[in-house]
């Protein structure tokens, strides 16, 4: 066989293995669309969108904040706030408009809420990968995220179960900014942020590469359809914790000790299909989204695995339980907290800003002692 | 052992969380919102990160 019959051969099976990738998603939104209801098969849409947008664009939270502390190159950060501002300036007036259909990623600034930020921070820096990074990450067959990823869940579900009793410690009331004036303010804000973190990086490595600017304004986006068609805006961990929830009820777990769990809205969910939940659908979303790009891409998926010593993969399971956990009592991740908090006007994902980029300092230190990376 | 043999896991495992859970908790298109919560005159609903339980 010469070389251009091979070449041919291979081209028509990149061909039909991509065109299956998109019959099997259309398939299966429609199916969720036909069997639990259109707006739950669009949202498994934008979920799918995230994870495509997310692992193609190899764009993320926790790479572009250790490029910024290691490297000073600010270009992954500026492109974040960028993608949180577009949002913001539909969201906020969105949710000034229509208040009753629409809500908001807004929680209460608390003593725990600070401290899960900065630990969720830290932990996010170990795996190298947040709340969506996770999920990615496992769909694009990272293995440290594989294993990362169910104790992710376990801590989610931890963390919600005493979230009560953590708030308890202190909060404030929740703030938001709110209307034209708040979204003055939040673009201000995100202003000043870009500013700083520019005026930080290192001279010639300032720029926002292109394809981060692509992913920002489909990522915004995307987060604008999340808002309008699931009335919330786009989160990761509840999902996660959810499932776990799902996992303990199954196995006959009593969760009335839980103010959370034993909530009438919270059983309502537990009890309710998957199928049914926002969060869940944009998780799944995210890790078929990623499977379906790396399946996509010539030798994506025939990579060998690096291997890892024991104490890699203990600390893999470690930071996954302190991720789900942190993240609850911080009332989100990159995604809930900063980047829908944030856009939708709550003070508290400014806040939580602040504590998990302090946070990430300390992960960036602790990684190279657990063995998930060559000390340098 | 490939990225594809870890992939392929994590999709099996959405699998398998879907499919236990449609055995335990099927959902009913007949009770399904509106396509767009925008416009639909329904209140949010759905569990979010931030939202503590009501």
């Amino acid at each position: 066989m010469s070389g251009a019959h091979v070449s041919s051969a291979s081209a028509v099976g990149t061909g039909l293995r991509r065109a299956g990738l998109i019959a099997a998603a259309l398939g299966i939104v429609g199916a969720v669309a036909l069997f639990a209801g259109a707006r739950f098969g669009l949202m498994l849409a934008i979920g799918l969108g995230f994870g495509v947008a997310l692992e193609g664009l190899r764009f993320g939270f926790a790479g572009p904040w250790r490029a910024m502390i290691l490297r000073r190159e600010p270009g992954g950060i500026l492109a974040q706030l960028l993608s949180i501002a577009l949002v913001a300036c539909v969201a906020i007036p969105l949710l000034a408009a229509h208040p009753g259909e629409l809500s908001g990623a807004q929680a209460p600034i608390g003593w725990a809420m600070i401290g899960g930020a900065f630990v969720f921070g830290a932990a996010m820096q170990i795996v190298l990968g947040c709340g969506s990074g996770t999920l990615v990450n496992a769909g694009s067959g990272n293995p440290v995220a594989l294993v990362a990823l169910p104790f992710f869940a376990i801590g989610s579900f931890a963390g919600a179960y005493h979230l009560l009793w953590w708030t308890d410690l202190g909060a404030l009331p929740v703030l938001t900014l709110r209307g034209g004036a708040g979204l003055a303010v939040t673009l201000g804000a995100l202003a000043l942020a870009a500013a700083l973190f520019w005026a930080l990086g290192a001279p010639g490595k300032r720029a926002i590469p292109r394809r981060f600017v692509v992913a920002a304004v489909i990522l915004a986006a995307l987060a604008i359809g999340n808002l309008v068609v699931a009335g919330q805006p786009w989160g990761v961990v509840y999902g996660l914790g959810l499932w776990a929830a799902k996992g303990a009820v199954a196995l006959g777990a009593d969760l009335s000790g839980s103010g959370f769990w034993s909530a009438p809205s919270s059983l309502e969910r537990i009890n309710a299909s998957v199928l049914t939940d926002y969060t869940s659908l944009t998780d799944i979303g995210l890790i078929a989204g990623a499977f379906g790009v790396a399946a996509w891409r010539q030798g994506g998926l025939s990579q060998p695995l690096q291997p890892y010593p024991a104490r890699a993969w203990a600390a893999m399971v470690v930071a996954g339980l302190v991720l789900g956990y942190a993240s609850r009592l911080a009332f989100g991740c990159n995604v809930g907290a900063f980047f829908s908090g944030i856009a939708t006007g709550s003070l508290h994902g400014w806040v939580w800003f602040i504590a998990a980029f302090a946070g990430a300092f300390a992960g960036i230190r602790l990684r190279p002692l657990v063995g998930l990376e060559v000390r340098a | 052992m490939t990225r594809g043999f870890t992939a392929s896991l994590a999709l099996l495992g959405v699998f398998a969380l879907v499919g236990v859970d449609l055995m335990i908790s099927p959902p009913n298109p007949y009770r399904a919102p509106l396509v767009f919560a925008l416009g639909s005159g329904q209140a949010s609903a759905g569990g979010f990160c931030g939202a503590l339980p009501q």
